[in-house]
Protein backbone atom coordinates (compact mmCIF):
# COMPACT_ATOMS: atom_id res chain seq x y z
CA UNK A 1 0.00 0.00 0.00
CA UNK A 2 1.13 3.71 -0.81
CA UNK A 3 2.49 5.30 2.33
CA UNK A 4 0.83 8.33 1.06
CA UNK A 5 -1.83 7.46 3.08
CA UNK A 6 -3.07 8.65 6.49
CA UNK A 7 -3.87 5.98 8.72
CA UNK A 8 -7.65 7.09 9.46
CA UNK A 9 -9.64 9.89 8.37
CA UNK A 10 -12.77 11.05 10.40
CA UNK A 11 -15.88 12.84 9.33
CA UNK A 12 -17.58 15.04 11.36
CA UNK A 13 -16.37 16.85 14.76
CA UNK A 14 -19.30 15.47 17.21
CA UNK A 15 -18.55 13.19 20.20
CA UNK A 16 -17.69 10.09 18.22
CA UNK A 17 -15.45 11.74 16.03
CA UNK A 18 -13.75 13.38 18.70
CA UNK A 19 -13.39 10.33 20.76
CA UNK A 20 -12.13 8.71 17.87
CA UNK A 21 -9.15 11.32 17.28
CA UNK A 22 -8.67 11.35 20.97
CA UNK A 23 -8.00 7.85 21.25
CA UNK A 24 -6.04 6.99 17.77
CA UNK A 25 -4.01 10.70 18.20
CA UNK A 26 -2.97 8.92 21.97
CA UNK A 27 -2.35 5.63 19.76
CA UNK A 28 0.17 7.79 18.02
CA UNK A 29 -1.46 7.17 14.47
CA UNK A 30 -1.63 9.89 12.11
CA UNK A 31 -5.13 11.44 11.78
CA UNK A 32 -7.21 13.57 10.31
CA UNK A 33 -10.94 14.70 11.34
CA UNK A 34 -12.79 17.03 8.76
CA UNK A 35 -15.62 19.13 10.22
CA UNK A 36 -17.70 21.31 8.04
CA UNK A 37 -18.67 24.06 10.75
CA UNK A 38 -16.52 26.79 12.24
CA UNK A 39 -15.30 24.98 14.90
CA UNK A 40 -16.17 21.24 16.10
CA UNK A 41 -19.53 21.78 18.14
CA UNK A 42 -20.68 24.63 15.57
CA UNK A 43 -23.21 22.16 14.03
CA UNK A 44 -23.86 20.61 17.24
CA UNK A 45 -27.51 20.39 19.01
CA UNK A 46 -28.54 18.54 22.15
CA UNK A 47 -31.16 18.39 24.29
CA UNK A 48 -29.40 18.24 26.78
CA UNK A 49 -27.62 16.58 29.08
CA UNK A 50 -25.03 13.40 29.77
CA UNK A 51 -25.00 10.53 31.83
CA UNK A 52 -21.45 10.22 32.76
CA UNK A 53 -21.14 6.91 34.46
CA UNK A 54 -21.35 4.49 31.65
CA UNK A 55 -18.55 6.44 29.66
CA UNK A 56 -16.24 7.25 32.58
CA UNK A 57 -14.05 3.86 32.70
CA UNK A 58 -13.74 4.39 29.10
CA UNK A 59 -11.86 7.64 29.54
CA UNK A 60 -10.48 7.37 32.93
CA UNK A 61 -9.96 10.91 34.30
CA UNK A 62 -10.63 12.64 30.92
CA UNK A 63 -13.94 14.19 31.73
CA UNK A 64 -13.01 15.60 35.44
CA UNK A 65 -11.89 18.93 33.96
CA UNK A 66 -14.68 19.12 31.13
CA UNK A 67 -16.88 22.32 30.69
CA UNK A 68 -20.08 20.56 31.81
CA UNK A 69 -23.33 23.09 33.17
CA UNK A 70 -24.29 21.36 35.83
CA UNK A 71 -24.78 18.22 37.75
CA UNK A 72 -28.33 17.17 37.93
CA UNK A 73 -29.63 16.75 41.64
CA UNK A 74 -33.45 17.25 40.46
CA UNK A 75 -35.32 15.49 38.19
CA UNK A 76 -39.12 16.53 37.54
CA UNK A 77 -41.88 15.52 35.14
CA UNK A 78 -44.82 17.75 34.50
CA UNK A 79 -48.18 15.68 32.89
CA UNK A 80 -50.14 18.82 31.10
CA UNK A 81 -53.70 18.69 30.30
CA UNK A 82 -54.44 22.04 28.85
CA UNK A 83 -53.99 24.74 31.44
CA UNK A 84 -53.97 21.78 34.26
CA UNK A 85 -50.88 20.44 35.26
CA UNK A 86 -49.55 17.54 37.76
CA UNK A 87 -46.09 18.00 38.74
CA UNK A 88 -44.01 15.15 40.12
CA UNK A 89 -40.03 15.81 41.61
CA UNK A 90 -37.48 14.13 42.68
CA UNK A 91 -34.19 14.67 44.88
CA UNK A 92 -32.03 11.61 44.85
CA UNK A 93 -29.56 12.87 48.16
CA UNK A 94 -27.01 10.57 46.17
CA UNK A 95 -26.74 12.81 43.28
CA UNK A 96 -25.52 15.82 44.72
CA UNK A 97 -22.21 14.17 45.42
CA UNK A 98 -19.48 13.00 43.95
CA UNK A 99 -18.89 11.17 41.46
CA UNK A 100 -22.28 13.10 39.69
CA UNK A 101 -24.59 10.32 37.63
CA UNK A 102 -25.35 13.30 34.95
CA UNK A 103 -24.78 16.48 33.80
CA UNK A 104 -26.55 19.29 31.66
CA UNK A 105 -24.47 20.83 28.28
CA UNK A 106 -23.81 22.77 25.44
CA UNK A 107 -22.23 21.39 22.92
CA UNK A 108 -20.89 24.07 21.33
CA UNK A 109 -18.34 25.05 24.53
CA UNK A 110 -18.11 20.90 25.10
CA UNK A 111 -17.34 20.02 21.79
CA UNK A 112 -14.77 22.73 21.40
CA UNK A 113 -12.91 21.43 24.31
CA UNK A 114 -13.19 18.00 23.23
CA UNK A 115 -11.45 18.91 20.38
CA UNK A 116 -8.36 20.37 22.28
CA UNK A 117 -7.61 17.70 23.93
CA UNK A 118 -7.81 15.70 20.82
CA UNK A 119 -5.61 17.83 19.23
CA UNK A 120 -3.18 17.88 22.29
CA UNK A 121 -2.86 14.41 21.68
CA UNK A 122 -1.52 14.88 18.50
CA UNK A 123 -4.74 14.38 16.33
CA UNK A 124 -5.45 16.58 13.43
CA UNK A 125 -8.43 18.99 13.52
CA UNK A 126 -9.39 21.01 10.13
CA UNK A 127 -12.58 22.76 10.41
CA UNK A 128 -14.73 24.61 7.72
CA UNK A 129 -14.17 21.94 5.51
CA UNK A 130 -16.78 19.57 4.09
CA UNK A 131 -16.26 16.38 3.07
CA UNK A 132 -17.89 15.73 -0.03
CA UNK A 133 -17.76 11.81 -1.07
CA UNK A 134 -16.08 8.72 -0.44
CA UNK A 135 -13.12 7.81 -2.11
CA UNK A 136 -13.03 4.09 -3.61
CA UNK A 137 -10.02 1.97 -4.57
CA UNK A 138 -10.60 -1.31 -6.07
CA UNK A 139 -14.30 -1.37 -4.45
CA UNK A 140 -13.42 -0.81 -1.31
CA UNK A 141 -13.61 3.00 0.82
CA UNK A 142 -9.79 4.39 0.85
CA UNK A 143 -10.51 8.03 1.91
CA UNK A 144 -12.73 10.96 1.43
CA UNK A 145 -13.17 14.04 -1.00
CA UNK A 146 -13.01 17.13 0.36
CA UNK A 147 -13.02 20.66 -0.90
CA UNK A 148 -12.22 19.29 -4.38
CA UNK A 149 -9.08 17.23 -2.75
CA UNK A 150 -9.00 13.71 -2.47
CA UNK A 151 -7.51 12.80 1.27
CA UNK A 152 -6.68 9.08 0.94
CA UNK A 153 -6.54 6.79 4.22
CA UNK A 154 -6.35 3.14 5.39
CA UNK A 155 -9.89 4.15 7.14
CA UNK A 156 -12.57 6.01 7.15
CA UNK A 157 -15.27 6.41 10.38
CA UNK A 158 -17.98 8.51 9.18
CA UNK A 159 -19.04 10.53 12.58
CA UNK A 160 -21.42 12.67 10.38
CA UNK A 161 -24.60 12.68 12.38
CA UNK A 162 -27.84 11.34 12.38
CA UNK A 163 -28.04 12.78 8.33
CA UNK A 164 -25.30 10.83 7.72
CA UNK A 165 -24.26 11.12 4.17
CA UNK A 166 -21.30 8.61 4.40
CA UNK A 167 -23.34 6.29 5.71
CA UNK A 168 -25.90 6.07 3.01
CA UNK A 169 -22.79 6.57 -0.01
CA UNK A 170 -21.38 3.35 1.18
CA UNK A 171 -24.86 1.62 1.53
CA UNK A 172 -24.70 1.12 5.07
CA UNK A 173 -27.48 3.71 6.19
CA UNK A 174 -31.25 2.18 6.22
CA UNK A 175 -33.54 5.13 4.47
CA UNK A 176 -34.41 8.29 6.22
CA UNK A 177 -38.33 7.87 6.53
CA UNK A 178 -40.53 10.03 9.34
CA UNK A 179 -41.63 6.75 11.44
CA UNK A 180 -38.16 6.25 12.56
CA UNK A 181 -37.32 10.42 13.51
CA UNK A 182 -38.18 13.22 15.78
CA UNK A 183 -37.59 16.34 15.01
CA UNK A 184 -36.08 18.62 18.18
CA UNK A 185 -36.52 22.33 18.87
CA UNK A 186 -34.32 24.03 21.22
CA UNK A 187 -34.42 27.48 22.72
CA UNK A 188 -31.73 28.59 24.96
CA UNK A 189 -32.59 31.54 27.01
CA UNK A 190 -29.67 33.83 29.09
CA UNK A 191 -30.39 33.95 33.03
CA UNK A 192 -28.15 35.19 35.94
CA UNK A 193 -27.34 31.90 38.05
CA UNK A 194 -28.58 32.66 41.33
CA UNK A 195 -31.96 33.62 39.47
CA UNK A 196 -32.11 30.05 38.21
CA UNK A 197 -30.82 28.00 41.28
CA UNK A 198 -34.25 30.17 43.27
CA UNK A 199 -36.34 29.67 40.37
CA UNK A 200 -35.65 25.54 40.44
CA UNK A 201 -35.13 25.33 44.19
CA UNK A 202 -30.87 24.10 43.39
CA UNK A 203 -28.04 24.61 46.03
CA UNK A 204 -24.86 26.73 44.11
CA UNK A 205 -23.75 24.65 40.54
CA UNK A 206 -26.30 22.00 41.27
CA UNK A 207 -28.79 21.45 37.93
CA UNK A 208 -32.38 20.52 37.44
CA UNK A 209 -34.25 18.29 34.25
CA UNK A 210 -37.79 18.94 34.05
CA UNK A 211 -39.87 16.77 31.73
CA UNK A 212 -43.14 17.90 30.34
CA UNK A 213 -45.57 15.16 28.98
CA UNK A 214 -49.34 15.47 27.76
CA UNK A 215 -51.00 18.10 25.41
CA UNK A 216 -47.74 20.09 24.90
CA UNK A 217 -47.56 17.89 22.24
CA UNK A 218 -51.59 18.26 21.07
CA UNK A 219 -51.68 14.59 21.63
CA UNK A 220 -48.69 13.36 19.52
CA UNK A 221 -45.73 10.98 20.49
CA UNK A 222 -43.21 13.04 21.77
CA UNK A 223 -42.82 15.71 25.07
CA UNK A 224 -40.85 18.63 26.12
CA UNK A 225 -37.74 19.82 28.30
CA UNK A 226 -36.32 22.66 30.39
CA UNK A 227 -33.02 21.95 31.57
CA UNK A 228 -31.07 24.16 33.88
CA UNK A 229 -27.03 25.52 32.55
CA UNK A 230 -24.52 27.38 34.43
CA UNK A 231 -25.88 30.79 33.17
CA UNK A 232 -28.84 29.63 30.94
CA UNK A 233 -31.60 27.26 30.14
CA UNK A 234 -32.44 25.12 27.30
CA UNK A 235 -35.95 24.46 26.63
CA UNK A 236 -37.44 22.60 23.46
CA UNK A 237 -39.46 20.11 22.42
CA UNK A 238 -39.05 16.57 20.82
CA UNK A 239 -41.50 15.28 17.97
CA UNK A 240 -42.15 12.16 15.89
CA UNK A 241 -42.27 13.28 12.70
CA UNK A 242 -45.03 10.51 11.41
CA UNK A 243 -47.72 11.95 14.12
CA UNK A 244 -46.87 15.44 13.09
CA UNK A 245 -47.12 14.67 9.27
CA UNK A 246 -51.02 13.29 9.99
CA UNK A 247 -53.84 15.58 10.04
CA UNK A 248 -55.49 17.55 13.06
CA UNK A 249 -58.61 15.20 13.10
CA UNK A 250 -56.95 12.24 14.40
CA UNK A 251 -55.40 13.72 17.16
CA UNK A 252 -58.87 15.80 18.44
CA UNK A 253 -59.18 12.86 21.22
CA UNK A 254 -58.98 15.92 24.06
CA UNK A 255 -61.62 17.71 22.06
CA UNK A 256 -59.66 20.52 21.51
CA UNK A 257 -60.90 21.43 18.44
CA UNK A 258 -58.63 21.05 15.55
CA UNK A 259 -56.40 23.88 16.13
CA UNK A 260 -53.62 25.04 14.08
CA UNK A 261 -50.58 22.48 14.46
CA UNK A 262 -47.00 23.09 12.98
CA UNK A 263 -43.94 22.99 14.80
CA UNK A 264 -42.89 26.85 15.14
CA UNK A 265 -46.52 26.78 16.85
CA UNK A 266 -46.37 24.19 19.00
CA UNK A 267 -43.31 25.53 20.27
CA UNK A 268 -44.71 29.40 21.06
CA UNK A 269 -47.63 27.31 22.74
CA UNK A 270 -45.29 25.30 25.15
CA UNK A 271 -43.14 28.20 25.73
CA UNK A 272 -46.77 30.50 26.73
CA UNK A 273 -47.95 27.81 29.90
CA UNK A 274 -47.58 29.42 33.00
CA UNK A 275 -45.57 26.88 34.09
CA UNK A 276 -42.71 27.80 31.87
CA UNK A 277 -43.47 31.24 32.03
CA UNK A 278 -42.05 31.10 35.63
CA UNK A 279 -38.61 29.76 34.55
CA UNK A 280 -37.73 31.87 32.00
CA UNK A 281 -39.64 35.67 32.47
CA UNK A 282 -37.09 37.95 32.14
CA UNK A 283 -34.81 35.71 30.18
CA UNK A 284 -33.11 36.50 26.70
CA UNK A 285 -33.05 34.28 24.38
CA UNK A 286 -30.01 33.65 23.16
CA UNK A 287 -29.98 30.75 20.17
CA UNK A 288 -33.01 29.01 18.13
CA UNK A 289 -31.57 25.31 17.29
CA UNK A 290 -32.98 22.32 15.70
CA UNK A 291 -32.68 18.91 14.40
CA UNK A 292 -33.65 15.27 13.64
CA UNK A 293 -33.48 12.80 16.08
CA UNK A 294 -33.28 9.11 15.17
CA UNK A 295 -35.97 7.27 17.41
CA UNK A 296 -35.94 3.78 15.64
CA UNK A 297 -33.68 1.53 18.33
CA UNK A 298 -31.93 -1.10 17.75
CA UNK A 299 -34.23 -1.78 14.79
CA UNK A 300 -32.98 1.23 13.30
CA UNK A 301 -29.64 1.10 13.05
CA UNK A 302 -27.07 0.93 10.40
CA UNK A 303 -24.76 -1.84 9.12
CA UNK A 304 -21.88 -0.85 11.23
CA UNK A 305 -19.06 -1.95 9.48
CA UNK A 306 -17.88 -1.89 5.47
CA UNK A 307 -14.21 -2.82 3.70
CA UNK A 308 -12.30 0.36 5.02
CA UNK A 309 -14.79 2.06 6.59
CA UNK A 310 -17.02 1.58 10.45
CA UNK A 311 -20.19 4.15 11.36
CA UNK A 312 -20.31 5.66 14.91
CA UNK A 313 -22.54 7.81 17.02
CA UNK A 314 -25.97 8.85 15.78
CA UNK A 315 -24.60 8.37 11.84
CA UNK A 316 -24.78 4.44 12.99
CA UNK A 317 -28.37 5.26 14.80
CA UNK A 318 -27.34 4.94 18.62
CA UNK A 319 -30.03 7.00 19.62
CA UNK A 320 -32.62 5.22 22.58
CA UNK A 321 -35.67 6.92 22.58
CA UNK A 322 -37.09 7.31 26.18
CA UNK A 323 -40.05 8.87 25.36
CA UNK A 324 -40.12 12.04 25.91
CA UNK A 325 -35.76 12.51 25.65
CA UNK A 326 -33.51 10.63 23.81
CA UNK A 327 -30.50 9.39 25.03
CA UNK A 328 -27.47 9.34 22.53
CA UNK A 329 -24.35 11.39 23.65
CA UNK A 330 -22.97 8.55 25.86
CA UNK A 331 -23.59 6.12 22.56
CA UNK A 332 -21.86 8.17 20.73
CA UNK A 333 -18.29 8.34 23.21
CA UNK A 334 -18.55 4.77 23.29
CA UNK A 335 -18.81 4.10 19.94
CA UNK A 336 -15.93 6.52 18.90
CA UNK A 337 -13.73 4.78 21.50
CA UNK A 338 -14.05 1.47 20.27
CA UNK A 339 -14.06 2.43 16.62
CA UNK A 340 -11.05 3.55 17.44
CA UNK A 341 -9.44 0.70 19.27
CA UNK A 342 -10.66 -1.60 16.42
CA UNK A 343 -8.99 0.67 14.04
CA UNK A 344 -5.70 1.14 15.91
CA UNK A 345 -5.84 -3.43 15.63
CA UNK A 346 -6.85 -2.92 12.09
CA UNK A 347 -3.40 -0.67 11.22
CA UNK A 348 -1.44 -2.94 13.21
CA UNK A 349 -2.47 -6.10 11.36
CA UNK A 350 -2.64 -4.46 7.95
CA UNK A 351 -6.41 -5.58 7.61
CA UNK A 352 -8.83 -3.06 6.65
CA UNK A 353 -11.46 -5.65 5.52
CA UNK A 354 -15.14 -6.04 6.49
CA UNK A 355 -14.13 -9.46 7.72
CA UNK A 356 -11.87 -8.24 10.63
CA UNK A 357 -13.82 -5.02 10.88
CA UNK A 358 -16.80 -7.10 12.33
CA UNK A 359 -14.74 -6.97 15.25
CA UNK A 360 -16.39 -3.77 15.71
CA UNK A 361 -19.93 -4.72 16.38
CA UNK A 362 -18.76 -7.72 18.20
CA UNK A 363 -17.30 -4.92 20.79
CA UNK A 364 -20.15 -2.96 20.35
CA UNK A 365 -22.53 -6.04 21.61
CA UNK A 366 -20.68 -6.84 24.59
CA UNK A 367 -20.61 -2.99 25.62
CA UNK A 368 -23.68 -1.32 27.45
CA UNK A 369 -23.79 0.76 23.73
CA UNK A 370 -25.70 -2.24 21.96
CA UNK A 371 -26.63 -3.90 25.33
CA UNK A 372 -28.70 -1.04 26.49
CA UNK A 373 -30.52 -0.56 22.72
CA UNK A 374 -31.34 -4.23 23.17
CA UNK A 375 -33.26 -3.85 26.57
CA UNK A 376 -35.20 -1.13 25.50
CA UNK A 377 -35.99 -2.35 21.74
CA UNK A 378 -39.48 -2.40 22.49
CA UNK A 379 -39.49 0.53 24.54
CA UNK A 380 -40.34 2.76 21.33
CA UNK A 381 -43.77 0.78 20.90
CA UNK A 382 -44.39 0.75 24.25
CA UNK A 383 -44.15 4.34 24.16
CA UNK A 384 -45.83 5.25 20.88
CA UNK A 385 -49.15 4.72 21.93
CA UNK A 386 -50.91 7.47 21.73
CA UNK A 387 -53.17 7.31 24.73
CA UNK A 388 -49.64 8.18 27.00
CA UNK A 389 -49.62 11.40 25.39
CA UNK A 390 -53.01 12.13 25.38
CA UNK A 391 -55.76 10.85 28.01
CA UNK A 392 -53.13 8.89 30.59
CA UNK A 393 -52.06 13.06 31.69
CA UNK A 394 -56.07 14.37 31.33
CA UNK A 395 -56.87 10.80 33.48
CA UNK A 396 -54.22 11.96 36.67
CA UNK A 397 -55.59 15.77 36.01
CA UNK A 398 -58.97 14.62 36.72
CA UNK A 399 -58.55 12.09 39.66
CA UNK A 400 -56.05 14.53 41.27
CA UNK A 401 -59.25 17.30 40.67
CA UNK A 402 -61.32 14.73 42.08
CA UNK A 403 -59.32 14.09 45.37
CA UNK A 404 -58.61 17.89 46.17
CA UNK A 405 -61.93 19.14 45.73
CA UNK A 406 -64.28 20.12 48.30
CA UNK A 407 -67.20 21.56 47.02
CA UNK A 408 -70.72 21.20 47.41
CA UNK A 409 -71.42 17.64 47.00
CA UNK A 410 -70.44 14.66 49.36
CA UNK A 411 -67.06 13.42 48.40
CA UNK A 412 -66.73 9.85 46.70
CA UNK A 413 -64.08 7.61 47.84
CA UNK A 414 -60.40 7.77 46.99
CA UNK A 415 -60.78 4.39 44.75
CA UNK A 416 -64.59 5.06 43.35
CA UNK A 417 -62.84 8.73 42.25
CA UNK A 418 -59.41 6.94 40.33
CA UNK A 419 -62.12 3.75 38.42
CA UNK A 420 -64.06 6.66 37.52
CA UNK A 421 -61.27 8.80 36.13
CA UNK A 422 -60.08 5.67 34.86
CA UNK A 423 -63.24 4.81 32.80
CA UNK A 424 -63.87 8.31 31.59
CA UNK A 425 -60.87 8.61 30.21
CA UNK A 426 -59.02 5.56 29.28
CA UNK A 427 -61.39 2.79 29.49
CA UNK A 428 -60.65 0.03 32.22
CA UNK A 429 -59.73 -2.56 29.53
CA UNK A 430 -56.88 -0.18 27.68
CA UNK A 431 -55.57 0.47 31.10
CA UNK A 432 -55.57 -3.55 31.94
CA UNK A 433 -53.83 -3.39 28.33
CA UNK A 434 -51.19 -0.99 28.43
CA UNK A 435 -50.46 -2.11 32.17
CA UNK A 436 -49.28 -5.40 30.47
CA UNK A 437 -47.21 -3.30 27.92
CA UNK A 438 -44.83 -1.54 30.96
CA UNK A 439 -43.42 -5.57 31.03
CA UNK A 440 -41.87 -4.67 27.32
CA UNK A 441 -39.81 -1.48 28.56
CA UNK B 1 -46.03 37.83 24.58
CA UNK B 2 -44.25 35.31 22.95
CA UNK B 3 -41.76 35.86 20.15
CA UNK B 4 -42.56 34.58 16.57
CA UNK B 5 -40.26 32.08 14.34
CA UNK B 6 -39.26 35.06 12.50
CA UNK B 7 -37.71 36.85 15.36
CA UNK B 8 -36.07 34.06 17.07
CA UNK B 9 -34.08 33.07 13.61
CA UNK B 10 -32.51 36.64 13.89
CA UNK B 11 -30.45 35.60 17.23
CA UNK B 12 -28.39 32.29 15.65
CA UNK B 13 -25.01 33.15 14.01
CA UNK B 14 -25.27 32.83 10.21
CA UNK B 15 -22.71 32.79 7.57
CA UNK B 16 -24.82 32.35 4.49
CA UNK B 17 -23.34 31.05 1.24
CA UNK B 18 -24.05 32.95 -1.65
CA UNK B 19 -26.06 29.56 -3.33
CA UNK B 20 -29.05 27.54 -1.58
CA UNK B 21 -28.27 24.25 -0.12
CA UNK B 22 -31.64 23.17 -0.64
CA UNK B 23 -32.87 22.97 -4.06
CA UNK B 24 -36.87 22.14 -4.52
CA UNK B 25 -38.41 20.27 -8.03
CA UNK B 26 -41.33 22.15 -8.78
CA UNK B 27 -42.97 19.85 -11.19
CA UNK B 28 -43.30 17.30 -7.64
CA UNK B 29 -44.23 20.18 -5.45
CA UNK B 30 -47.21 20.73 -7.46
CA UNK B 31 -48.20 17.70 -7.61
CA UNK B 32 -48.37 17.84 -3.44
CA UNK B 33 -51.62 17.99 -1.34
CA UNK B 34 -50.32 18.07 2.26
CA UNK B 35 -47.25 20.06 1.69
CA UNK B 36 -45.81 18.44 5.32
CA UNK B 37 -42.76 20.91 4.67
CA UNK B 38 -44.59 24.18 5.74
CA UNK B 39 -45.59 22.96 8.47
CA UNK B 40 -42.77 20.52 9.91
CA UNK B 41 -39.90 23.02 9.27
CA UNK B 42 -38.66 24.64 12.39
CA UNK B 43 -37.74 27.88 11.10
CA UNK B 44 -41.17 28.35 9.34
CA UNK B 45 -39.10 28.71 5.60
CA UNK B 46 -41.34 27.09 3.79
CA UNK B 47 -44.58 28.67 1.40
CA UNK B 48 -46.34 28.79 -1.38
CA UNK B 49 -45.34 32.55 -3.42
CA UNK B 50 -48.96 33.96 -3.45
CA UNK B 51 -47.81 35.46 -7.68
CA UNK B 52 -46.55 31.89 -9.09
CA UNK B 53 -48.07 29.24 -6.98
CA UNK B 54 -44.71 27.93 -6.79
CA UNK B 55 -42.86 26.95 -3.47
CA UNK B 56 -40.58 28.52 -1.80
CA UNK B 57 -37.63 27.97 1.06
CA UNK B 58 -35.87 30.74 2.53
CA UNK B 59 -32.61 29.15 2.97
CA UNK B 60 -30.78 31.77 4.37
CA UNK B 61 -32.37 30.59 8.15
CA UNK B 62 -32.07 27.61 8.01
CA UNK B 63 -31.11 24.90 10.90
CA UNK B 64 -29.85 22.51 9.27
CA UNK B 65 -32.00 20.13 10.85
CA UNK B 66 -32.80 17.69 8.09
CA UNK B 67 -36.45 17.70 8.66
CA UNK B 68 -37.86 18.69 5.35
CA UNK B 69 -35.46 15.76 3.78
CA UNK B 70 -36.92 13.27 5.65
CA UNK B 71 -40.72 14.63 5.51
CA UNK B 72 -40.81 15.48 1.60
CA UNK B 73 -41.53 11.95 1.11
CA UNK B 74 -42.42 12.45 -2.72
CA UNK B 75 -38.61 13.86 -2.79
CA UNK B 76 -39.11 16.69 -4.07
CA UNK B 77 -36.28 18.27 -1.80
CA UNK B 78 -32.35 18.23 -2.69
CA UNK B 79 -30.99 18.98 0.45
CA UNK B 80 -27.43 18.62 1.21
CA UNK B 81 -24.93 20.44 3.85
CA UNK B 82 -23.88 24.29 2.96
CA UNK B 83 -20.49 24.64 1.76
CA UNK B 84 -17.88 23.92 4.90
CA UNK B 85 -17.70 27.26 7.36
CA UNK B 86 -21.34 28.71 6.16
CA UNK B 87 -24.62 28.13 7.15
CA UNK B 88 -26.03 27.99 11.39
CA UNK B 89 -22.80 28.20 13.24
CA UNK B 90 -24.52 27.18 16.73
CA UNK B 91 -22.82 29.47 20.02
CA UNK B 92 -24.68 27.39 22.16
CA UNK B 93 -26.05 24.03 20.93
Amino acid sequence: MADDKLDAVIVGGGLAGLAAAYCLGEAGRQVLLLERGDEPGSKNVTGGRIYLSPIRPLLPGFFDDAPFERHVVKEALTMVDGRNTTLLSHVQDRWRHPPYMSYTVLRARFDQWFSTRAMEKGAFIVPRRRVDDLLWEDGRVAGVHAGGEEIPAHMVLAADGALSFMAEKAHLRQPLVPSRHAVAVKEVYGLDPGAIEERFGLDPGEGAAHLFMGSVTKGRFGGGFLYTNKESLSLGLVLGMDDLMRGSEEFDVLKQGSEQFDVPSLMEDFESLPEIGRYIKGADLKEYSAHIITEAGAGGLSRLFTDGMLVAGDAAGFALNMGVTVRGMEFAVASGVIAARVIDEALTKNDFSAQFLSLYEKRLRESFVMKDMETFRHTAEVLANPRLFTVYPACISSLLEAVFTIGEDPRKGLYRSAMDATKKHVGVWNAFKDFLSLRKI
Amino acid sequence: MTMKVEEKLTRNAIKNAKESHIRLDQTICRTCVERPCIRLCPGRLYSQSEETGEMVVEFAGCLECGTCKIVCVRKSVSWEYPEGGFGVQYRYG
